[in-house]
């Protein structure tokens, strides 16, 4: 399968992208390729240039700032998991994705092109949204930073302007005490996530939950946050009665996506009982 | 536009249409067949080589990203006629039977074992996720795989 003929450009500079960017408006930023190039293949997409970002030094690679750890938007999720760094401060993203893909598609893949692609069905949102990272853009008028809660807007759609570039994903460092989980209901067939809640706790002093933040994918047409789960369980004894009381309302309020494999309201279901697993290993693990 | 590669040592530059698949010019350009293609569709990798190193789908790859790299294929495992390990494991444990996903099997087996020289066998299977047998070979595989883990380990 070929798809349909195009220009290669290579930026060498997060300028010179967003520079042949402003040139070739109907161009697609080219990182890993792994949802691009399947979608030229079946001609669901015919851009017709490319540039490709994979190059730019500044774009890649783990930083530690202090209180935040910056990820560049082209590491590939190989070189995320390989990283002691996230593995100590942030292990819900390594756990996250060693389910994506397979071992192939993870040393090609990167981070920034999964949460800009969004996916429904992808993974990594889910997280983003439990970690309360915040997104870099780089466009005409500058840096922009755009929390996780208001990236994404829709189906395969993102606050990211035409011409803006994700550079970076933030992420704070977690307070002492947090535990952190993504549970997963793969489709068996493409491994893509049916439903994926990820759950990110940290109890107070008095072993009560002090914050906690859920997100979930896979289920509606877009990640979304579950502020009312959220809310049940901020400033209660975790006990698995309260975590089931708050995982029932995970649904709530929500719009599923219906499909051969799995209905709205059996969506729905698995949204109640993978935010449920989600909450439970994340505070378990909060416990040490 | 001009790309240079070094496949299995040896380096080649040519001039290619930004849409050549990496596969395409391993197998067309530089008549190197023993990469397969078989799904098309980033699901099966039968088409998978070491690009720089990890093993990745060619069909998922455009050649114009190969430019400077170091690719290897199933044609560069054996050095000096004596067989890499892994494709020694498939031999001996037969660990194949039409032979169609075998390149990329090996391919996939030699990163993996790379990063993990000692993997359970639950970790093998994960790590050929990405690699679909259509004969259903999968326990002579993982044998197959094991049987490389020991032989590198014990550096023979």
């Amino acid at each position: 399968m070929y798809p349909s003929a195009f220009t290669y450009y290579r930026a060498g500079s997060v300028q010179e992208a967003l520079k042949l960017l402003m040139e070739n408006p109907d161009a697609k930023l080219l990182a890993g390729g792994h949802s691009l190039i399947p979608a030229m293949k079946l001609r669901l997409a015919s851009p017709p240039a490319l540039i490709d970002i994979s190059r730019v030094p500044e774009l890649a690679g783990i930083r530690d700032r202090g209180d935040r750890i910056v990820i560049g938007a082209t590491t590939r999720y190989d070189d995320i998991q390989r990283s002691e760094l996230v593995r100590q401060v942030l292990p819900i993203l390594p756990e996250a994705i060693e389910v994506i893909g397979d071992l192939q598609v993870r040393n090609m893949g990167t981070i920034g092109g999964a949460l800009a692609h969004a996916d429904p069905a992808a993974d990594l949102p889910a997280v983003v949204l439990a970690l309360g990272a915040e997104l870099t853009a780089f466009g005409p008028d500058g840096e922009r930073t755009i929390p996780a809660d208001q990236f994404f807007v829709d189906l395969f759609t993102t606050a990211l302007q035409p011409n803006e570039i994700l550079t970076e994903i933030s992420f704070p460092k977690p307070p002492a005490h947090t535990g952190m989980s993504y549970q997963k209901f793969a489709n068996p067939a493409s491994g893509y996530a049916v439903v994926g809640a990820a759950a990110v706790v940290t109890l107070g002093d008095d072993g009560k939950v002090a914050a906690v933040r859920v997100g979930v994918t896979g289920a509606g047409p877009y990640a979304v946050r579950r502020q009312n789960v959220e809310q049940a369980l901020t400033g209660q004894e975790p006990t698995a009665a309260a975590i089931e009381a708050a995982s029932q309302l995970a649904s709530e309020g929500m719009t599923f996506n219906s499909d051969i494999f799995a209905s709205d309201e059996y969506r729905a279901h698995l949204t109640r009982v993978f935010v449920k697993r989600a909450l439970t290993a994340a505070i378990e693990r909060a416990r040490g | 536009m001009q790309i240079t590669v070094t496949v299995n040592g040896v380096t080649y530059t040519h001039d290619v249409e930004p849409r050549l698949l990496l596969v395409h010019y391993l197998r067309d350009v530089l008549n190197l067949t023993g990469t397969h293609i078989g799904c098309d569709t980033s699901q099966c990798g039968a088409c998978t080589i070491l690009l720089n190193g990890k093993a990745v789908k060619s069909c998922t790859v455009f050649a114009v990203q190969a430019d400077g790299a170091e690719i290897t294929t199933i044609e560069g495992l054996a050095r000096d006629g004596q067989l890499h390990p892994v494709q020694e494991g498939f031999w001996e444990k037969h660990g194949l039977q039409c032979g169609y996903c075998t390149p990329g099997m090996i391919m996939t087996a030699v990163d993996f074992l790379q990063r993990n020289p000692n993997p359970t066998e639950e970790e093998i299977r994960h790590a050929i996720e990405g690699n679909l047998c259509r004969c259903t070979g999968y326990q002579n595989i993982v044998r197959a795989i094991q049987y490389a883990a020991e032989k590198m380990r014990s550096g023979s």
